[in-house]
């Protein structure tokens, strides 16, 4: 206690210095510089794509029909377009059926299982899955499917598909775990049934980051490779056919025309993963802007 | 289980479960006929042999410190304690003569019937008139007019709509605490139910908004029956026609199991459960002495 004086001191409200203060500073350097540590890979990344890749871009490199082989050069006519339509095709029939499936899995999970043994079992198997390679999941759906009915877009999806879906399990449970308990009690009270408060009070308040989880599971189907390769085999021309024939994707010809010694060939393929970090991008923007949509109420 | 119930279960000062004994009042229809009730949530026994009944258009008021199961036991009115694992009761409800646990009942059709409004505002992430509209909805109601109509009654019932009937498109999350409060009301009094209850609405209130919601409840209490915790006696005495005295009683005997269990210390008219209380329990709690 200080003496009471005679004229009264204007009181000292700065940090004193000392440990206290230096170890805040020190903290705040820290963040900082794990912050700018964390955006260089980023960074460089996009801009290697980017500085590398835009050369190829052209309307001609997104939508022929056949890819040139390896050894011309960028100028030869043709480019991606069979990768392109494989990859938003292979890629959007896997999603339509892991997200379906990986999110009616968490419901029930979360919603309905409660502790039961099924409920439990079924999330531990997510887990598991989603620590699986990739390349496993191609050399499954390679024997249990390729095998009998021959490589096609649709065992493409399958492989994928079975990626996608432990991802967007756990995701998806995650979300509904942060729902309130509160909102399903105040639904239950005005005597809605356990399918009506999912459906109209759950669901709608967990929808941004289900959204956000599914589509990180696309994204990440749509850059793989391995069970691609297994499953799909690669050709340079045109595939419409989902279900029937070999196809490709824009990962498998990244590892194509990357893997070769020809210069046209690796213009091809920073062309072909800028497009795909495109392709990633536009998604997002979509799902953004429609997720708005059910969002603008939950602030 | 073994509960040595005869040992410390005390006598009740119950004094209407079977008549009504003040002459000054014309005695009321009863909506609940609760008898000897007991919860258990596991093995613990949270409440034991709660035997009380509550009258039509009257607002009851369940009062006792932490822990002595008065929300427990306004739970198991509309079957909420169903949601909860583990939850168990025994005993027997009877809702205007039906048997609330039978076999046969649907806790959806009692809920309906029966609403409830929780401690914390509870607004769904949708827009005022969808929170409102959302009971109708689930009932069936479907006609833009008809919904407008309920909508605009209930808030005006709870006493809201000159507050947001110009932004009843806005997200029932912007409201403050006590506007929100009143929209949970509002949405529960949409589905026009017989009973609403009430799990210390006002304890998260400042004063006015608490003020606001005690008038409320005795405007609607003509229409509606209600039943409410409270953990504020003051508030008690302002609403509520009966009140329920709750304590927590300790089983002292060594080795039993589950140590504490709440129970209806006494039940009555409000003015006599806090100017003259029978029970010594009931007069050292309403006189701030204990609790």
């Amino acid at each position: 206690m200080a003496v009471p004086s005679a004229s009264p001191q204007v009181p000292d409200l700065r940090e004193p210095p000392g440990w206290r203060r230096t170890k805040n500073q020190l903290m705040t350097i820290l963040m900082w510089a794990a912050f700018v540590i964390t955006l260089v890979p980023l960074v460089l990344v996009l801009y290697t794509v980017i500085q590398k890749g835009s050369a190829a871009i052209s309307w001609q490199f997104l939508t022929s029909h056949t890819i040139p082989p390896n050894v011309m050069p960028l100028s030869f006519p043709g480019g991606m377009g069979p990768a392109v339509l494989g990859t938003l095709e292979i890629t959007g029939f896997a999603a339509l059926i892991a997200i379906p499936l990986g999110i009616l899995g968490a419901v029930y999970i979360n919603e309905y299982g409660g502790k039961s043994v099924l409920a439990n079992f079924t999330s531990f198997m997510a887990d598991v899955m989603t620590g699986v390679p990739s390349i496993v999941m191609g050399l499954f759906i390679y024997t249990i499917w390729v095998l009998h009915f021959g490589y096609s877009g649709l065992a493409g999806s399958f492989a994928l598909a079975c990626l996608m879906l432990p991802i967007i399990i756990k995701s998806t449970q995650e979300m509904l775990k942060l729902v309130p308990d509160s909102l399903r009690q105040g639904s239950y009270a005005l005597g809605a049934t356990k399918s009506r408060v999912t459906l109209t009070v759950v669901l709608p308040a967990a929808v941004s980051g289900i959204v956000s989880g599914a589509l990180l599971a696309v994204a990440r189907a749509a850059g793989e490779t391995a069970p691609i390769l297994f499953t799909i085999f690669t050709v340079e021309a045109t595939n419409t056919n989902l279900f029937s024939g070999a196809n490709t994707t824009l990962s498998a010809q990244i590892f194509v025309n990357a893997t070769s010694s020809y210069t046209g060939a690796e213009q091809r393929a920073w062309g072909a993963a800028l497009t795909l970090i495109a392709i990633a991008f536009l998604l997002m923007i979509i799902a953004r802007t429609v997720t708005a949509r059910f969002t603008r109420y939950t602030r | 289980m073994e509960q040595p119930e005869n040992e410390v279960i005390p006598q009740l000062h119950v004094r209407e479960t079977a008549q009504d004994a003040v002459p000054e009042r014309p005695a009321r229809a009863s909506v609940f006929d609760v008898e000897k009730v007991s919860v258990y949530y596991g093995d613990f026994r949270a409440v034991t042999d709660v035997s009380l009944r509550i009258h039509e258009h009257e607002i009851t008021a369940f009062i006792g410190p932490s822990g002595c199961g008065k929300t427990t036991v306004l739970r198991t009115l509309n079957r909420m304690n169903d949601l909860i694992p583990g939850a168990r009761m025994e005993g027997d409800i009877r809702y205007r003569g039906a048997g609330l646990y039978d076999a046969a009942v649907s806790p959806t059709a009692v809920r309906r019937r029966i609403g409830m409004v929780f401690q914390k505002a509870n607004p769904f992430p949708k827009s005022i008139y969808d929170n409102v509209a959302y009971g109708p909805r689930i009932n069936g109601i479907r006609g833009k007019g008809q919904l407008d109509e309920i909508v605009e009654r209930s808030l005006r019932q709870a006493a809201l709509w000159d507050e947001v009937k110009d932004r009843l498109g806005k997200s029932g999350l912007g409201l403050s605490g006590g506007q929100a409060q009143r929209l949970c009301i509002a949405r529960t009094l949409a589905v026009e139910p017989d009973v609403v209850l009430m799990d210390e609405p006002c304890s998260a209130l400042d004063p006015i908004a608490t003020g606001r919601i005690e008038d409320l409840m005795q405007e609607i209490k003509s229409k509606y029956t209600i039943v409410i915790v409270t953990h504020n006696m003051q508030q008690a005495t302002r609403v509520s026609d009966r009140t329920a005295f709750f304590s927590v009683l300790r089983n002292e005997k060594p080795g039993a199991s589950d140590t504490r269990t709440g129970i209806l210390v006494e039940y009555d008219r409000t003015a006599s459960i806090f100017e003259s209380p029978r029970d010594e329990r009931t007069q050292a709690y309403v006189t701030g002495r204990i609790g």
